[in-house]
């Protein structure tokens, strides 16, 4: 397997005396600034909280337990299940689940469509589709709480036309909060659906239409099948930011639409916080996270073998 | 006067793939030494061993006396052509050139003035302030050949420099790379799939497969008298025609073919009775005739008959399995009227018969 | 071609991608049209007027604006580059060291901190800077922002190198350069427009983050989305439509400037 120096050999060896030195910055700064944090959030949720934030070195299971049970303030009574924080877990699974199929439908034919253009059109379809996601976050979730807010531009419009009779409640609802994280993360799911319908060879539905299968058969039995690692990042890449959000439920939602990352916010806010609880919380979150990527890692080597 | 390159017991393994097996042979001083062999036999990964570009998993390469196998490329003063040319694409034609005189920490005027001496040796003089993009692929190739010889290198390595370029041009670069050869006289070390360069440009050939060296031997040597099998059959054309020694006298021996048939043949070394091998005889040292010739021939039936303009390459079926090529010039074709079918004699030419063991 | 008979044609599909690009756009081109409403009212519209950009710039908030944003830009200058030359250093290490044990581990916490929850990492800094008593200010911020612009910054340069053939560097070699010369000489010219494009990235990253950044600045420091943020919970007020719509801009002007970049560095050079 002599590889001649034609072959367009990119990944080589050139710079292996020197891999140590070059790659040690990073090993350090993501190491020290990252892995060590999170390693000592994971001992946090060990410990006992202090009552103006900060920690005692302490161990203790209540952040954990916490979540589940209601101790009660004294005296032994057997711990009843405490639902809220649950509930707030269950609803930020859902809202996640929610935003990623909304992106889905969204976004699997506007990425086809993009992929199917002609080659220089398309990279100015996908162009326009990712400028907006390169307008901060904060911005977009503040001009989408601008657009539909109660006295807001939509309502005024829809009251304009007379299609309803009084303002939509539309703000600081769940809707509100599926809206602001399809908004938010539409584009992570149209980019790599779009590499993958890009690569996919016509031929095969060429194909398929000469033994006469009628199209939309042709999109579900061929097509998706093999776009479909395309479409499994794409899920992921919605779902995982979606479910530790922060921006779209604390602006565009209220109280009855709490999800994960404004539980988690609360709990280092001044006095009232609760830092192995949050610690806790955030473990939580973040072992979730692993297990889909997991899944997702094991599923594409196993696409593989 | 010491070899430019001696190779001792070289040995390059990847992985459990052993890519060069136990490869020790000497390149002369002012030589043009061609590795020839079809693709994965190895002659590249040789290449790249001496240019420094890989480590021997065993053995020593030594340079005009200097083991060098343990030094990076860059200490090496051994320079090479690349096959895709490699030409800095950020650097004009004359940055390219003088590229390695500046590593070297040569003065700015002796650089202008070598670059300005190897502009001349390859004739791209209105081309010095081009960029690799802006030149077709025979002046890239000889920006890349200029590039390599700036440094006075004592040996050139070459990997297949000629490969990307049509036909007309590769045989008027055959001419070029030789010429430079020798009016340099440096040692030229070139690697090749392609037996007609590798016999029009050499002073000698390593013939290789399969990691390992077949034969050496100059042009002449390897096409009249191929040391095996494989080089019989890799170089030219040629028939192989399964065999027992009967009789040997010497290196002459006496071999009897799959139906009984007789011939001699020329061995590579004294044999004994009933060794077992290959005859080869090259396509044009046959003849086919109606009648029986005088001397030693062989019976068979005429086949098929392939006109290529100046020689008909010819099928004769002699046994049941057992067909030779023969070629012959038109010129003698024409007083004899074959036709398919016909019964005919294949005749040999003296000493063109090769006995190769197997 | 008639559309009934293109195979890749599908009835509806131009109207949901109609519809998608018009739900990302609809909120971002309101906010910029009310920017420029005369009114102070932001439900009823007054007029044409560049009254809040003035008062962005010379208004009651100005200061801190101006402030925070100097803020916002200075740590993302400092951090993109930091970020660029550890992610330029890395990547030559990853895909020009050969193989070697540990290869996918670092790979893997290289990208650790695009895969990390953002709420997480910002927790876990905090707290880490809290046990160790490290003084949350700018220089937090900028720790945290490195970290996270890596990653970003690792992506365009590795994929821009991955496209280089190696056969440079060694022609390099071949003609005497040692590494640290073949690197300046043959390697960064060919590369520039990646580390250019992952400049880019991470300062944009930098620029545009909230969560993170508020979590760790501490009491004393704004950037430009910590004081947006601040400024919002309070109310939708013009001034903040007229600063988004600023913000908007330079960010979609730095996009399109980074993918001319990316699009200058494909220019066809001789590959064989």
């Amino acid at each position: 397997m002599a590889a001649g120096t034609g072959s367009g050999r990119t990944v080589s060896a050139t710079f292996s005396p020197v891999r140590g030195w070059l790659l040690l910055p990073s090993w350090l700064v993501i190491g020290i600034f990252l892995l060590v944090p999170v390693l000592l959030m994971l001992v946090y949720s060990f410990l006992t909280k202090e009552f103006r934030g900060g920690v005692i070195w302490e161990f203790s299971l209540a952040a954990y337990d916490q979540f589940v049970f209601d101790r009660g303030l004294f005296g032994d009574d057997p711990p009843k299940i405490e639902w809220a924080y649950i509930t707030i877990f269950v609803r930020s699974i859902l809202q996640a689940l929610g935003a990623t199929v909304l992106c889905l439908l969204i976004g699997f034919p506007t990425a086809y469509f993009i992929a199917t253009r002609p080659a220089n059109t398309r990279a100015i379809w996908l162009f326009l589709v990712t400028i907006p996601y390169w307008v901060n976050l904060l911005i977009r979730t503040v001009s989408m709480k601008f657009l539909i807010r109660d006295n807001g531009p939509l309502n005024e419009a829809l009251l304009a036309i007379g299609v309803i009779d009084a303002p939509l409640q539309l703000i600081n609802t769940n809707f509100a909060v599926q809206l602001g994280l399809f908004y938010s993360y539409l584009p992570f799911m149209v980019l790599p659906i779009y590499a993958s319908v890009e690569r996919y060879n016509f031929a095969l539905s060429e194909a398929a239409s000469d033994l006469y299968a009628p199209k939309w058969t042709i999109l579900r039995s061929i097509l998706l099948p093999v776009v479909k690692p395309g479409i499994i990042a794409g899920c992921i890449l919605v779902f995982v930011p979606s479910l530790g959000a922060f921006l779209a439920p604390d602006l565009l939602g209220g109280a009855k639409t709490f999800m994960i990352g404004s539980l988690i916010e609360e709990q280092f806010k001044g006095n009232a916080g609760n830092w192995p609880f949050g610690a806790a919380a955030s473990m939580i979150l973040l072992s979730m996270v692993l297990v889909v990527l997991l899944f997702y890692a094991r599923a594409q080597s196993r696409e593989q073998t | 006067m010491t070899s430019a390159i001696a190779l001792n017991g070289v040995r390059k393994d990847f992985g459990t793939f052993t890519a060069l097996s136990n490869v020790s042979f000497d390149i002369k001083d002012n030589e043009f030494f061609t590795l020839l062999g079809p693709s994965g036999c190895g002659k590249t990964t040789l290449l790249r061993l001496i240019a420094g570009f890989e480590d021997t998993t065993a053995g020593t390469i030594h340079l005009y006396g200097e083991e060098i196998e343990n030094l990076p490329p860059n200490k090496r003063p051994v320079n090479t052509v690349f096959q895709n040319y490699a030409l800095f694409p950020h650097m004009n034609v004359a940055e390219n050139i003088g590229f390695a005189l500046k590593m070297l920490g040569w003065t700015k005027t002796d650089i202008t003035l070598r670059v300005a001496e190897m502009v001349e040796m390859v004739q791209l003089g209105q081309f010095v302030h081009r960029k690799p993009s802006q030149l077709s692929g025979g002046q890239q190739q000889r920006v890349a050949l200029a590039r390599a010889m700036a440094p006075k290198p004592k040996v050139l390595l070459l990997d297949e420099p000629l490969s990307a370029l049509d036909l007309k041009l590769r045989q008027e670069m055959r001419t070029e790379l030789k010429r430079l050869q020798r009016e340099t006289g440096i040692t030229f070390i070139f690697v090749t799939h392609d037996q007609e360069e590798a016999l029009s440009m050499s002073d000698r050939i390593a013939v290789m497969s399969s990691g390992a060296v077949q034969q050496i031997g100059s042009p002449n040597q390897i096409y009249e008298n191929p040391a095996n099998r494989f080089v019989a059959d890799f170089i030219g054309e040629t028939n192989l025609i399964a065999s027992r020694v009967d009789t040997a006298d010497g290196m002459n021996v006496v071999c009897s073919l799959a139906d009984g048939e007789v011939l001699t043949a020329l061995a590579n070394s004294p044999l004994g009775p009933g060794t077992t091998g290959v005859v080869s005889i090259r396509p044009e040292s046959l003849t086919v005739t109606k009648t029986a010739p005088k001397g030693e021939s062989l019976r068979g039936t005429l086949g098929d008959a392939v006109y290529l303009g100046t020689d008909t390459q010819y099928t004769v079926q002699l046994a049941k399995e057992l067909t030779l090529k023969v070629r012959m010039q038109n010129q003698f074709i024409a007083s004899q009227a074959l036709a398919k079918g016909d019964p005919v004699f294949v005749s040999i030419a003296d000493g063109a018969a090769r006995f190769l063991v197997d | 071609m008639n559309r009934r008979f293109d195979i890749k044609h599908y009835q509806g599909f131009l109207a949901i991608t109609c519809l998608c690009l018009f739900i990302l756009y609809a909120p971002l081109i309101i906010v910029m049209i009310y920017s420029f409403n005369d009114s102070a009212s932001i439900t009823n519209w007054g007029g044409f007027s560049l009254r809040w950009y003035a008062d962005v710039f010379t208004g009651p908030e100005s200061e801190k604006f101006k402030l925070a944003a100097w803020n916002s830009l200075s740590i993302a200058v400092m951090a993109a580059t930091v970020a660029t030359t550890v992610a330029t250093a890395a990547a030559i290490g990853m895909i020009r060291g050969g193989q070697f044990r540990g290869k996918s581990a670092s790979f893997a916490l290289i990208s650790l901190p695009i895969m990390v929850p953002e709420i997480v990492t910002a927790v876990a800094t905090l707290i880490f800077f809290s046990t160790i008593g490290f003084k949350l200010g700018t220089l937090s911020i900028l720790v945290a922002h490195i970290v996270f612009c890596i990653p970003f910054a690792y992506l365009p340069i590795s994929a821009r190198l991955q496209g280089i053939e190696a056969s440079y560097e060694e022609a390099a070699q071949d003609l005497y350069a040692d590494r640290w010369r073949t690197f300046r000489y043959v390697l960064m010219p060919i590369m520039w427009p990646g580390i250019l494009s992952g400049f880019l990235l991470a300062f944009i990253i930098s620029l545009d983050d909230f969560i993170i950044t508020n979590f760790i600045k501490g009491a004393g420091i704004e950037t430009l989305p910590t004081a947006i943020f601040g400024s919002v919970k309070q109310g939708i007020k013009p001034n903040i439509m007229a600063l988004s719509t600023l913000l908007l801009l330079f960010s979609i002007a730095l996009v399109t400037l980074s993918y001319f970049i990316g699009k200058r560095g494909q220019e066809p050079y001789p590959t064989d």
